[in-house]
């Protein structure tokens, strides 16, 4: 179906090495079927789901404000993470946990983001990696400018950030696209095609037939892969990783999921979507798909899989402790890191701040209505 | 030392900036080979390579997108938007992302940046090239906002504004890129990003400006001279963050105050001017605060730009107002 005469493919392969049944294709080579790493692979996608249940138990209990969950889409960010060296730099979206929690990031540092507290984005690890990123797209040409920072530099690392598939709309994203394109810079970019912008389905957002193929355009690689197959977007994003180390420029990965959840906290997905195709992902999701092949190779157990979440409700359990028990935020914390240094102009608004807060805090403040 | 235009000391001090600090590149739409629309970066890809002086795609939104991402990862890059225009797109990325990097991430990562763009109208461009976005970045927490007047300050300020840890926006008056020529010497001294220049002192009135206005402010103070009023001329230059402290010494000093700006009149920057005045110094005053702007009105296309703005007619009938006022 390709159009030969302008010398590229606009079908993309869907690259998928685990069938949603959990059976492995011929086509994955022996390193993608190393069982030790497809168990860190499982582990850390369950990880961030339970985590996810926590925390939308904390919003709906009015201990967290709204939250995006990653449910179903674990694989995309485990999957592309671990491809990922620790000195590279993540550019993410605002449903990247997954990968966050990979690379290090605490998950007391995402609860006190979603709890509206600043100090959720200074990670103790990975510690380039840039923040969420709420406004749609404007990440994208971030990443590029990073990349290009770390190439002029020649520094032997990439920057990998992820879009949805609602971003792809955006011209930042498009113009992200040209510019790697043109400047080569080592940098992946990754569409979470979870079906979903909000309310909007996919094919409102676009009449490409593949999101992949938004790279033609840019003169860059496009790949497409199954993105509840945690093997095979680390294949894809791997090769597209060692790419960009070797000059090789950038790559667009689409990878296709389903968004199970609603888009966050604040959204009832059940007012646009018919609860029966949601059903019906869940029989792809990319956990119980990962589960049944480690079973069947004898990789994991009734046993293991109790102890594992016994182990990530601990940690939850801990993490949700820390972040409910953060010292709390003074009104300094709004002057603070502004600037480098902050301007006279801001001193007395600072001082101003501190005085009601202290008479808030004697108990003499009127607050708020 | 030579005389130069305020576009050549534009040129050098990005020249010094490059040479003095590896981490500075710039990046813009035909700033390479061409040297810029305006020249402004007249033969520096030749002297400092097409990585460090990089023709960019056309797409401003894009460009202050790269530059974000280059700062936060400790470049310094100085992305010139090609004419004011032009410069919205990139509103995103500045208000979004360059001006709160630091806060979000309790300065873990940075936006050491400057996006340079020319501004203001009278050289009968074409439509959309006569902006004065001032004060729609002076509305921003995070970000600095500057606006030279002469080659001097063009001169010092930018070489502070390359140099300053956090993000910057540099408004080029296009007007005065090459209206006169001053001694500038490359000495790499630079200017301080906080404080107004008095360009004149005088006893009976306080003239407050900046940018393109500042050339007809000091001829409308010759003018006055001769009528015996003498104006105490104030350059701004550093809006954000804005040093009141100097405009209120000289209100409380002279009582009376003008502010002379190009832009639209409301919500313009001297609307901030002037409500600091009247917050901070009412009592000094001995006339209401008068404000010389632009209309608010689309900026004209050439013909009538000299209608649009403001004159050194319009701005001596301003002082004479608040002189007669009382």
């Amino acid at each position: 179906m390709g159009n030969i005469e302008m010398g590229f493919d606009l079908h993309m392969d869907l690259v998928q090495l685990l069938s949603p049944s959990g059976e492995i294709s011929k086509a994955a080579s022996k390193s993608a079927k190393d069982i030790e790493r497809l168990v860190r692979f499982y582990r850390a996608m369950t990880r961030t789901r339970i985590f996810d249940n926590k925390a939308i138990s904390l919003q709906r209990t009015g201990q967290l404000g709204t939250f995006a969950s990653a449910l179903g889409q674990e694989a995309i960010g485990v999957g592309a993470a671990a491809a990922m060296e620790e000195r590279d730099v993540l550019v993410p979206s605002y449903r990247d946990h997954a990968a966050q929690f990979y690379r290090g990031m605490a998950m007391s540092e995402c609860l006190l983001y979603w709890g509206g507290d600043e100090r959720g984005s200074d990670f103790k690890n990975a510690r380039s990696d840039f923040p969420n990123c709420v406004p749609v797209a404007t990440q994208a040409p971030q990443a590029v400018g990073a990349a290009y920072a770390l190439m002029a530099r020649k520094e032997d690392r990439v920057v990998v950030t992820f879009i949805g598939d609602g971003g792809t709309s955006n011209g930042a994203f498009y113009e992200a696209l040209n510019m790697a394109g043109v400047w080569k810079t080592p940098v992946v970019f990754i569409i979470n095609n979870n079906g979903w912008a909000i309310s909007t389905p996919r094919e409102l957002e676009s009449a490409a037939e593949t999101l992949a193929q938004k790279a033609v355009a840019a003169g860059i690689e496009g790949r497409q892969v199954d993105g509840n197959d945690v093997i095979a977007v680390h294949e894809v994003v791997r090769r597209a990783i060692d790419k960009a180390r070797s000059g090789g420029g950038p790559t667009l990965i689409e990878a296709l999921t389903y968004r199970l959840g609603d888009h966050t906290t604040a959204d009832d997905a059940s007012r646009y979507r018919d609860p029966e195709v949601v059903r019906a992902q869940w029989t792809r999701e990319p956990i119980a798909r990962l589960r049944a092949y480690l079973v069947s190779e004898g990789a994991w157990s009734k046993e293991q899989e109790a102890e594992l979440h016994k182990e990530c409700a601990e940690e939850v359990d801990r993490e949700v402790a820390a972040y409910l028990n953060a010292s709390p935020l003074n009104c300094d914390a709004m002057f603070e890191h502004l600037y480098a240094k902050l301007p006279d102009t801001l001193q007395w608004q600072r001082e101003e701040a501190r005085r009601f807060a202290q008479r808030s805090a004697n108990g003499n403040g009127n607050g708020h209505v | 030392m030579s005389e130069i235009t305020l576009v050549e000391a534009v040129n050098l001090a990005l020249a010094r900036a490059m040479s003095e600090d590896k981490d500075v590149l710039l990046l813009g739409e035909d700033i390479g080979v061409n040297g810029g629309v305006f020249r402004a970066t007249n033969g520096l890809q030749a002297r400092f390579g097409r990585e460090r002086v990089i023709d960019t795609p056309l797409a401003e939104g894009g460009i202050a997108g790269v530059a974000v991402g280059m700062a936060a990862m400790g470049l310094k890059p100085v992305a010139e938007i090609q004419f004011s225009g032009f410069i919205y797109p990139a509103i995103d990325q500045i208000i979004n992302h360059a001006s709160r990097m630091r806060n979000r991430t309790r300065g873990r990562l940075t936006c050491p940046m400057v996006l340079r763009s020319p501004c203001g109208a009278g050289i009968h461009a074409p439509e959309h090239h006569s902006e004065s976005p001032e004060a729609m970045f002076a509305h921003m927490p995070g970000l600095r906002v500057v606006a030279p007047s002469s080659p001097a300050r063009a001169y010092g300020l930018l070489l502070a504004s390359v140099r300053d840890p956090d993000p910057v926006i540099f408004l080029e008056p296009t007007r005065l890129y090459r209206l006169f020529r001053q001694e500038v010497e490359d000495d790499g001294v630079e200017l301080p990003l906080d404080a107004c220049f008095i360009l004149r002192e005088g006893a009976d009135a306080t003239v407050v400006t900046w940018g393109a206005m500042v050339p007809e402010t000091l001829a409308a103070a010759e003018k006055l001279e001769e009528e015996g009023v003498m104006i105490e001329v104030i350059d701004v230059a550093t809006l954000k963050p804005l040093d009141v402290e100097t405009i209120l010494r000289s209100v409380e000093k002279t009582g009376r105050c003008v502010i002379v700006h190009e832009a639209p009149r409301t919500a313009g920057f001297g609307a901030e001017v002037a409500a600091e005045i009247a917050e901070r110094a009412l009592y000094s005053l001995l006339a209401p605060i008068k404000r010389v702007t632009g209309y608010d009105v689309v900026v004209p296309l050439a013909k009538l730009e000299k209608q649009y703005i403001p004159s050194v007619d319009r701005i001596i009938d301003g002082v004479r107002q608040v002189m007669e006022a009382s």
